[in-house]
């Protein structure tokens, strides 16, 4: 069995990130192993722009921003195992991986990091009734088929989510020429940044139909029509609502889920609220030696966002493979209340911690001209107006060492009125 | 040409017809209105081998029934299709219902099949996670479950390669008998045949009709289900049944040969034989019934529902299903009214038709009938060392395109090279499972057209989902385009 220092899954912007963020801490033997023919990721088929505005401080495509990371990785060495599937990772960190050239085989990790990203809900998940024809899609799928292979999946369209992959590719359909004909969301906001429900429908006059769900799907061979109806306050349909609309190709964009089924083989706790590992300040997950960064810790809304954390990831694994992590202390849990949903990472290390630690969050809901504030102990230590704060745009903040003591029992992050 | 005996209906009932009829010395057709077998009721239904306790005695469905069920792990074997005896459980949920408990017994008992009643205790202890509200139940070691898609592929391919002829996207327009036998007039041209086979499940009624005075009534009864994720399928470890009503065995909550948990069907008499469409209201009601059996039943862990209609024939005193030689129309054989337990009784009714036929036809013995088909490699069942070698020596099983349920490109290409093959997505899905996994073929379609296209030589564009005018793709980007 071949054994490596730093085994990365997956050479999406996390993974790459991860890896040349280990390479520069000093971590030498690094593979990264990607089940695509590219690297790179979902990035590929982004061929949008709005990448990087954090990171490099201009706008880029999707691709153009992978490739910023690829070149680094190549300049710095790292070897990337491309068309190679992960099949299983032990505890004991043994990934069993598969490929036309080299068959299948075990490899032994030091360390891992888990950068699979994530796969979005299908239609059955959903128990959306009706047919099972031809025509429905996954938006990331559309995007693929659209974006990669160049064929078009149909002209006349309903989108059901507004999910970021939702807006952007209603904007991307209408510019090949197809209809868009509404987008249509179950709850009473959307799920998707501004930016996006702005450039993407407003300046296409696409209806964005809020509280709004598909009831029945037509059509035996190919999609030929849905029903919609408006959903009341307990996300029912409210019966004299319904309206079918004739179409060829129902997308949806209707939720991103952390793809975990390695983490779990390996015996890493999962939170349900993120659908990601439950992870520490060096994003490590309760397997010593296993990180977890980008879309499979939770899903992000920005990739500048994900290779800052995957970078974070990388190094921590670096340290982790020096011995520095070994002796810990206790943890310190980090708690989303009043409206917060979740905090990455769950729990932060005073002792290994670094100078800082960025802690990422969502809100349940929208909130107008509130405050996002911070208590350690009991004690605020922060207290942010905030005219919006929303589900679809993740929030951070960064707690430095110095505010938490060698007692301290516990870190809040809440929305408050006042 | 004029065939021996022409099977119309390639479900699991014509399939095995049609094996069965390649052990005589006889040349076979199988017509199909579809584009590829197992596309109607054979695709949609419980996928259980029922123990054969439910029927009354006496009747072909308890007949065919035991015969079928006792058949099937040798077959399965002989085929190489998934098959596990995992065992049935009928609930009981009220000391009212435990004389229909009791009848279930007197039933299983008097056609011959191993069941007894268990009380609360022991069922806890075989179940823990059936409902609490469970009084007793019916225990039935030797029910099992199948893989009715892979069982009926199995079927075609045995058929195929000892000689029977596949038509597909063949559907029947009027039968009509000549001097030498009956006339199949299809969207395909004439065919002609001493024998037919009628073994066309909802629409078996229509072709009876056809060619007989006495007429019968197929009535669709749909049936929703709702398949939930490999993470529920241990939630069960025997199929879960509720003591039967008058609209057939209930809802059903079982383990699939897969390692899914599947959950239905309904009971709704529709009157389009092409209504597989789910329903709100059948879907709500399942789910509902299903959480009687097992409450815990985890909904969110859904991968995908979908409908199947039975052949339900409307006749007095009860319900059967009819085979064999139509009175007034000599060389016609009916298998009308074929449903549960359908799959159960395919191999048993396929070995009757057959014999029938032969009978009918005096035909002989095929010497040089082989049982079997080509070997289906899966990488996945193989011990460690026999499947690095595998890969090592057919590369393309090292490559995964299906992630979920980990299907390899050699998988793939080899079930387009099956005869008869996949043509289709759903055809490739049948056969390899590749799409059928918790993110419903959202990352491998794309990639499964390529193969389908490169393999068929086909374009992606005329590819279909499943036939006819299910095509996932309808015209190229402007760039995509600029190059035709």
């Amino acid at each position: 069995m071949s054994v490596h220092d730093l085994i990365v899954i997956g050479a999406g912007p996390a993974g790459l990130a991860a890896a040349i963020a280990a390479k520069e801490a000093g971590v030498d033997d690094i593979l990264v192993l990607e089940r695509d023919s590219v690297p790179g990721g979902i990035l590929n088929q982004c061929i949008h722009n709005g990448f990087g505005l954090h990171t490099f401080q201009e706008e880029l495509t999707g691709p153009e921003y992978a490739g910023r990371f690829l070149k680094k990785a190549e300049e710095l060495g790292i070897a990337i195992r491309l068309n190679t599937m992960v099949l299983d990772l032990s505890k004991d960190k043994v990934l069993t991986v598969t490929s036309r050239e080299n068959g299948l085989e075990q490899l032994q990790a030091k360390a891992v990091v888990l950068a699979m990203g994530c796969r979005e809900r299908p239609r059955g998940a959903l128990n959306i009734p009706g047919y099972r024809p031809a025509g429905i899609y996954s938006a990331g799928t559309a995007q693929r088929l659209v974006n990669i292979e160049g064929f078009m999946p149909g002209k006349e369209v309903v989108i059901l989510g507004s999910g970021d992959i939702g807006l952007i590719m209603a904007r991307r359909m209408t510019l090949e020429g197809a209809h868009v004909k509404c987008v249509a969301e179950l709850l009473p906001y959307s799920g998707g940044l501004k930016r996006n429900i702005v450039q993407c429908l407003h300046d296409y006059n696409i209806p964005l139909k809020l509280s709004h769900t598909v009831i029945d799907i037509l059509g035996r061979e190919r999609v030929e029509g849905v029903t919609i109806a408006q959903v009341g306050p307990d996300r029912k349909p409210v019966p004299g609502t319904e309206e079918t609309i004739p179409c060829d190709t129902l997308l949806l964009s209707v939720g991103l889920l952390p793809e975990n089924e390695l983490s779990e083989n390996a015996g890493v706790e999962l939170s349900p609220i993120t659908g990601g590992p439950v992870v520490n300040e060096s994003l490590e997950t309760g397997v010593p030696g296993i990180f977890a960064c980008g879309n499979v810790l939770h899903v992000h809304d920005l990739v500048d966002y994900v290779s800052e954390e995957a970078g974070r990831a990388g190094a921590n694994a670096a340290r982790y493979i020096r011995g520095e992590l070994t002796e810990p202390g206790d943890a310190v849990p980090l708690r989303g209340k009043n409206g917060v949903r979740y905090t990455v990472p769950q729990s932060i290390r005073p002792a290994v911690m670094p100078e800082e630690v960025v802690v990422r969050f969502r809100v349940a809901e929208p909130y107008y001209d509130r405050y996002l504030s911070v208590y350690v102990d009991g004690e605020r230590i922060s207290h942010r107006k905030k005219q919006i704060v929303a589900p679809g745009e993740m929030e951070q903040f960064t707690l430095r060492r110095s505010q938490l003591g060698p007692d301290t029992r516990e870190v809040i992050f809440c929305v408050e009125d006042q | 040409m004029l065939y021996d005996v022409i099977v119309i209906g390639a479900g699991v009932t014509g399939c095995a017809a049609a094996m069965e009829l390649t052990r005589f010395d006889l040349r076979v057709a199988v017509l199909e209105k579809e584009e590829d077998v197992c596309c109607g009721t054979s695709k949609a239904n419980s996928a259980i081998v029922h123990a054969g306790f439910d029927a009354r005695p006496g009747t072909n469905k308890a007949r065919f029934n035991v015969l079928g069920s006792k058949r099937m792990p040798a077959l399965c074997r002989e085929l190489d299709v998934p098959y596990r005896n995992c065992g049935a459980l009928v609930l009981c949920f009220d000391e009212a219902d435990r004389p229909r408990l009791e009848e279930l017994l007197r039933r299983g008992e008097a056609n011959g099949v191993d069941v007894r009643i268990v009380e609360k205790d022991e069922l806890r202890a075989l179940e823990p996670n059936v409902s609490d509200a469970a009084v007793a139940a019916l225990y039935a070691p030797t029910s099992a479950i199948v893989c009715p898609f892979e069982l009926t592929a199995a079927m075609a391919e045995n058929a195929a390669a000892n000689g029977a002829e596949f038509f597909f996207d063949t559907p029947v327009r009027s039968i009509a008998p000549f001097d030498a036998g009956w006339r199949v007039l299809t969207d395909k041209g004439p065919f002609e045949a001493k024998v037919v086979v009628n073994a066309a499940g909802l629409y078996s009624g229509e072709l009876h009709n056809m060619v007989s005075e006495n007429k019968l009534t197929v009535t669709p009864r749909k049936g929703e289900y709702v398949l939930l994720d490999k993470k529920a399928g241990g939630l069960v470890s025997r199929t879960i049944f509720q003591v039967p009503g008058p609209m057939g065995k209930g809802v059903l909550v079982t383990p699939t040969v897969h390692g899914n948990l599947l959950a239905g069907p309904t009971a709704v008499d529709v009157p389009d034989p092409q209504a597989t469409n789910t329903t709100q209201a059948g879907i709500d009601d399942l789910l509902a019934r299903a959480r009687q059996s097992v409450p815990t039943l985890p909904v969110f862990r859904t991968i995908t529902g979908f409908a199947g209609l039975r052949a339900h024939v409307k006749q007095e005193g009860g319900t059967d299903f009819i085979l064999g030689p139509v009175e007034d129309a000599p060389g016609f054989l009916d298998a009308v009214g074929i449903e549960s337990p359908g799959l159960s009784a395919a191999p048993a009714i396929g070995e009757y038709l057959a014999a029938e036929a032969a009978k009918y036809l005096s035909a002989g013995k095929n010497e040089s009938y082989r049982p079997g088909r080509e070997p289906v490699y899966r990488p996945n069942e193989m011990p460690w060392d026999q499947r690095v070698e595998f890969i090592k020596a057919h590369p393309a099983y090292g490559q995964i395109i299906c992630r979920c349920e980990q299907v390899s490109e050699g998988e793939i290409v080899a079930a387009i090279h099956r005869k008869p093959g996949a043509r289709s997505l759903d055809g490739v899905k049948r056969r390899t499972r590749a799409g059928m996994g918790r993110c419903q073929a959202g990352f491998c379609s794309p990639r499964v057209l390529e193969i389908l296209s490169r393999e068929l030589g086909v374009p992606q564009e005329e590819l279909t989902k499943s036939g006819g005018a299910s095509r996932p793709i309808v015209g190229f980007t402007r760039e995509g385009g600029a190059e035709e």
